[in-house]
């Protein structure tokens, strides 16, 4: 049977299905993990109430713990206190950055939203312009928006604070 | 019904119908773009439906979980307001009736996170943060239409002029509303006006659309009485579990 650290260990390996280039606990969805003597508990947060991703996160969960030893594995959700991007671990973002994501900014910086057409521009996360556009308020997933670089004029997306 | 459990209907309904409403662009949204959009929104508002609705079940304690809540009900046990079910209409219409609801939506959320009944208070919790970027994105578009061409300034205020008695709807008041308040579980929709106001009405003014004036007429679903346009909404909706009763995949 897997102790509580081991599993916090192979858990740092399940990417997370969107975003591959980080992990589930990187993504800080994964809030404690409980063992006993015959099953294992891992208590998971949501990221977005509609994220189709979140069945796929606990399918995951649950193989690779299995594949790890663990004979029983539940996973329950956990909705409070609610997710935020804040909780992405600082390493997670700047490989966010390298796989062309902008992370998201803290959400204290964002807290008031007004609405208004022309958004903050964010810089390039390939040749860090700030001659940037957004396309779309929601992109490939809830989660991140649609921008375009005006100088490199490649598209690139942005984890949106939440 | 408890009024803790009507109370819970009218948002999970209310989110659920209009999530459906909203799916039915997919696919067919003017830009890509756009289409991604909705579908996320819908996305959002199938799942805040989801958790309201299996908190519902609970509550209930009859059995019937979210699924069987959903899609086998029958037109008079839903307690959505009238304003979601109505039928799309064009894009503008569409992102109009969005920004009136998730408007709406945000405030009722804002107010539940601190309600007595835990469960509830953690789905409006997270909830909240969805919603400020529904308000966000359907408000830009807004603007962009009222203030935009002279077809699309006409388009957007014909809809407002069609939408906006449906939004008396959101604040009439209720006993249930008042029980709910007592317990301490929900806040009463007739206080969230002056909150809505103060975002709704800038954005019409900044997008050169006026509300028409208000009118005695108001709409009755969330007490049960629908629309001509809910019937259909459901047939097509609850269309796999009427012929499959049970089915799963």
């Amino acid at each position: 049977m897997l102790t509580e650290a081991e599993a916090w260990q192979v858990l740092r390996t399940v990417p997370d299905p969107e975003i591959p280039v980080i992990s589930v606990c990187e993504l800080g969805i994964v809030r404690a993990i409980r063992a006993t003597d015959d099953a294992l508990t891992v208590v998971v947060t949501p990221t977005y109430s509609g994220c189709p991703a979140t069945e796929v996160i606990a399918a995951s969960i649950r193989t690779a713990l299995g594949e790890a030893g663990a004979a029983t594995v539940s996973v329950e959700t956990q909705l409070s206190p609610a997710w935020t991007t804040d909780w992405i671990e600082a390493d997670a973002a700047a490989r966010l950055r390298a796989y062309g994501i902008v992370p998201p900014n803290r959400t204290a910086e964002t807290a008031v939203q007004t609405i208004r057409l022309v958004p903050r521009a964010i810089a390039c996360p390939r040749c860090d312009s700030r001659k940037t556009t957004r396309l779309a308020a929601f992109g490939s997933t809830a989660c991140k928006a649609l921008w375009r670089c005006e100088d490199c004029m490649e598209p690139f997306e942005e984890f949106k604070p939440l | 019904m408890t009024p803790h459990l009507e109370y819970l209907l009218r948002i999970g309904d209310s989110t659920l119908i209009l999530g459906q409403r909203l799916s039915e662009w997919c696919g067919h949204a003017p830009v890509l773009e756009e289409d991604i959009a909705l579908a996320n929104v819908a996305l959002d508002l199938i799942g805040q439906s989801r958790l309201v609705l299996t908190h519902a079940s609970t509550i209930e304690g009859a059995g019937r979980d979210e699924d069987q809540l959903a899609f086998l009900r029958t037109e008079g046990q839903f307690r959505n307001v009238t304003l979601v079910e109505l039928p799309n209409g064009d894009f503008g219409r569409t992102v109009l009736r969005s920004f009136l609801f998730s408007t709406f939506l945000r405030e009722l959320w804002t107010g539940l996170a601190a309600s007595a009944d835990s469960g509830l208070a953690a789905i409006a919790a997270k909830s909240v943060k969805e919603s400020r970027y529904h308000v966000q994105h359907a408000g830009e578009w807004v603007i962009r239409l009222g203030d935009g061409t002279d077809e699309s300034h006409a388009r957007m205020q014909r809809a407002v002029d069609d939408l906006w008695p449906y939004t008396a709807e959101l604040f009439a008041p209720t006993p249930v509303d008042d029980m709910v308040h007592a317990a301490g579980v929900g806040v009463k929709w007739t206080e969230l006006r002056s909150a809505w106001d103060a975002t709704v009405l800038p954005v019409l003014e900044e997008a050169t659309l006026k509300a028409p004036e208000g009118s005695a007429f108001v709409s009755r679903g969330k007490l049960g009485m629908h629309s001509e346009h809910m019937g259909h909404l459901l047939t097509e909706m609850q269309y796999l579990q009427r012929t499959y009763p049970g089915a799963t995949w």
